[in-house]
C-alpha cells in the first residue's frame, strides 16, 4: 500500500480508493501470472512430475533434463540451431530499424501537416487494419514472386517496414506534440527533416519504444510461413513449432522450448521498460 | 471557382507540401505494394471462382449468396465471432485502460513490475498452449486435477471437446491474452498527459480521482483511446489462433468456429480462394461498421 500512498503527492486521492484499486490490481495480476508460473515450472519438471495426480503448480525436484533433451533433439536436425537463432535475430533487427524509421517519417506529416490526400491516406491505413491477413496471403505471394523475393529474408522483412499498426500508433502520439514547439523550430530556420529528427522523434520516445516492443514481438514470432522454404533460412519459431507438435513424448522438451521462446521477449521488455521510464522522466513534453 | 483553378490551386498546395510527401513516400510505396494491392485483389477475387490452379472466373455475387443462404457453418461462425467480440472487446478495452490507469499511480518500480505482470501473457508469444495443459481432458490437467481433488468432480471432463465449455474457455484465454498493444499504448499515453492540467483542475474544483479521470485524463488521451479501440476491435473480431490451438481445427461440432477459422478452412484446406475472399470481405465490412460506431462513441468522452 505504501507504494501508492507515497507515489504521488497529488491532491484528490482518498486512501480507501487507493487500497481497493491496489487490491483489484493484485487479484487480476494473479490471474495473469499464474499460468506463466505454471509454464515456467513445467519446464523444470521431470516427466513423471508433469504427469502426476493431483497436478502441481510448483516443481518439486527441478531438473534440467528437459533442456538437455531439447539439445539432443535439435542436434538431430541438419541445420545447426544457431542458424535458426541467427535468422530470427537478423529478421527481427532489420525489420525493427526499418519500420521505426519509415513509419515515424510517414506519421509526422500525417499528424502535423496539412496537405491534399492526408485524410484519405490515413483512413486507408486504419481501414487496412480491419482486413484479415489470412486471405491476402495469395496476392502477397504473387507480388513476392514477381519481385523474386520468394525464399529470401526480404519477403518477411520488407513488408514489416510498412505494417499499418506502427504508423497509426506513431501518428496518434505525434498529434499530442504542441504545435508551438514545432512553430518555434520553424521560425529558428529548421527544415522539416530536421524538425522531424531533432524535435518530433525525441518527443515520442515512449511511443517508439512501445513500437519496438510490438514489432519485436511480431517478428520474433514470425515463421516465414509460405515465403521461406529453405531450411537454412527458417526461424527459431518454426523450429520450436516442430518440437511442440511432437506430442506427449516431447512434453518436457516442449515445455523447455516454450520457456526459451517466452523468456527472450520478456527479458527484452524488462530491459527496454527501464529505458522507457528513464526517457519519460527526461522527455521535453512534461512540466 | 472553376475546375481549372481548383486544380491549379490543389497543385500549388501539393507543391508547397513537397516535404510532407517526401517523408511519406517510402512508407506509402511499401504499404501500397504489400497491403493495399493485396487487399484490393482479394476483394476482387471475392466475386470470382478461384481454385488457385485455373484463372479466376467471374461469378458475380454468387459467393456472397452461398455464404448467407447455404452455408450453415458460416452462420455458426458469425454467431461465435459476434459473441466473442461483444464479450472480449469491451471487457478487455476497459481492462486495458483501468489497469494502465491504476498502474500509472504507482511508484516507478512497482509500475515497471505490474506492467510486466499484465503484459507478460501477451508478449510471451504462443504460450497460450499452456492452457491446453491446464484444461487437458485427463486427470493431469490442473483444472480437472484440482476439481477432482476438491471433490467437485468424479471423472475428468473433456473441457475442449465438450461443446458447452469450449467458448467460455476461449473467451477466458483471450481475455488473459488481451492486455497487449492497447495496454502498452495506454501506459505510454498516460505518461504523456500534461501534469499541469491536473493542478489546474484541482484549482478549478475537481474533487476526486474519478472526476479527474473523466474531465482531464480521458480527454487528454483521446488519440491513444482511438488507437486502443481499433486494436481491440480487430483482435476480438479476428480471433482464430487461440481457437485452433485450443479447440482444434475443426472444433467439435464447429463449437469454436469463428469467421477467420472458417476462412482458413476454405482458403488453405479447400483452396476456394474466391469464397475465402468473400468471407474476409464480409468480416471487413462488419469491422468497418463497428469501428465507425465506436469512434462516434469515443468522441463523447469527457463531455
Amino acid at each position: 500500500m505504501a507504494a501508492i500512498t507515497t507515489a504521488k503527492k497529488r491532491v484528490n486521492r482518498s486512501l480507501s480508493g487507493s487500497i481497493s484499486l491496489f487490491a483489484l490490481l493484485l487479484v487480476f495480476g494473479a490471474f495473469m501470472v499464474l499460468p506463466l508460473i505454471y509454464a515456467i515450472n513445467n519446464a523444470f519438471k521431470p516427466l513423471d512430475e508433469i504427469f502426476t495426480f493431483p497436478p502441481t503448480l510448483f516443481v518439486k525436484n527441478p531438473t534440467l533434463s528437459n533442456f538437455t533433451d531439447l539439445l539432443n533433439l535439435l542436434s538431430d536436425s541438419w541445420v545447426p540451431f544457431s542458424r535458426y537463432i541467427f535468422n530470427t535475430v537478423f529478421i527481427t533487427g532489420i525489420g525493427i530499424v526499418g519500420h521505426v524509421l519509415l513509419a515515424s517519417a510517414a506519421a509526422y506529416p500525417l499528424a502535423k501537416h496539412k496537405f491534399p490526400g492526408k485524410v484519405f491516406m490515413f483512413q486507408v491505413v486504419v481501414l487496412s487494419l480491419m482486413f484479415t491477413p489470412a486471405v491476402t496471403a495469395i496476392p502477397n505471394y504473387m507480388i513476392m514472386s514477381w519481385l523474386g523475393w520468394i525464399d529470401t529474408y526480404w519477403a518477411v522483412i520488407i513488408p514489416a517496414f510498412a505494417y499499418s499498426l506502427g504508423l497509426y500508433l506513431m501518428k496518434q502520439f505525434m498529434e499530442q506534440i504542441p504545435d508551438a514547439l514545432l512553430e518555434a523550430a520553424k521560425i529558428d530556420g529548421a527544415s522539416e527533416y530536421r524538425i522531424f529528427w531533432s524535435i518530433v522523434m525525441p518527443n515520442v520516445k515512449p511511443a517508439w519504444l512501445t513500437l519496438i516492443i510490438l514489432l519485436f514481438q511480431m517478428l520474433w514470432g514470425s515463421d516465414g510461413n509460405g515465403y521461406i522454404y529453405s531450411e537454412q533460412l527458417k526461424t527459431l519459431h518454426y523450429a520450436a513449432g516442430q518440437i511442440i507438435q511432437g506430442g506427449i513424448s516431447r512434453a518436457g522438451a516442449g515445455a523447455a522450448v516454450a520457456l526459451i521462446l517466452m523468456s527472450v521477449p520478456i527479458t527484452l521488455f524488462i530491459f527496454s521498460q527501464s529505458r522507457i521510464i528513464e526517457t519519460m522522466a527526461s522527455s521535453g513534453m512534461k512540466d | 471557382m472553376g475546375m481549372k483553378s481548383w486544380w491549379s490551386w490543389k497543385l500549388q498546395e501539393m507543391k508547397a507540401s513537397k516535404h510532407s510527401y517526401v517523408l511519406l513516400a517510402p512508407y506509402m510505396i511499401l504499404f501500397t505494394m504489400f497491403t493495399v494491392i493485396p487487399v484490393v485483389i482479394s476483394i476482387i477475387l471475392s466475386f470470382t471462382y478461384f481454385n488457385m490452379l485455373e484463372f479466376p472466373k467471374f461469378i458475380g455475387w454468387q459467393n456472397y449468396t452461398r455464404l448467407f443462404l447455404e452455408d450453415d457453418v458460416f452462420l455458426i461462425a458469425i454467431k461465435n465471432t459476434l459473441l466473442f467480440a461483444i464479450i472480449t472487446g469491451p471487457i478487455s478495452y476497459i481492462a486495458c485502460f483501468v489497469f494502465a490507469w491504476i498502474i500509472n499511480e504507482l511508484t516507478p518500480k512497482w509500475r515497471a513490475f505490474m506492467t510486466l505482470i499484465f503484459y507478460a501473457p501477451s508478449i510471451s508469444g504462443n504460450v497460450y498452449f499452456i492452457w491446453l495443459m491446464i484444461f487437458s481432458g485427463d486427470r493431469y490437467g490442473i483444472a480437472n486435477g484440482l476439481l477432482i481433488k476438491w471433490g467437485f468432480l468424479l471423472e475428468p471432463i473433456q473441457w475442449l471437446k465438450t461443446e458447452a465449455y469450449i467458448m467460455p474457455i476461449l473467451i477466458l484465454v483471450q481475455l488473459w491474452l488481451s492486455l497487449g498493444t492497447g495496454f502498452l499504448a495506454f501506459i505510454a499515453g498516460l505518461q504523456t498527459v500534461d501534469r499541469t492540467l491536473y493542478e489546474a483542475g484541482a484549482v478549478d474544483g475537481i474533487k476526486n480521482r474519478w472526476q479527474e479521470l473523466w474531465y482531464i485524463t480521458l480527454p487528454s488521451m483521446r488519440p491513444q483511446l482511438m488507437f486502443g479501440a481499433v486494436i481491440q476491435l480487430t483482435t476480438s473480431f479476428a480471433v482464430a489462433d487461440v481457437s485452433i490451438a485450443l479447440a482444434g481445427f475443426p472444433s467439435v461440432n464447429y463449437a469454436a468456429e469463428t469467421v477467420v477459422t472458417h476462412l482458413i478452412d476454405f482458403g488453405t484446406t479447400r483452396f476456394e480462394m474466391g469464397y475465402a475472399s468473400a468471407i474476409a470481405t464480409v468480416l471487413f465490412m462488419i469491422m468497418v461498421g463497428t469501428n465507425l460506431l465506436v469512434q462516434k462513441l469515443l468522441r463523447r468522452v469527457g463531455e
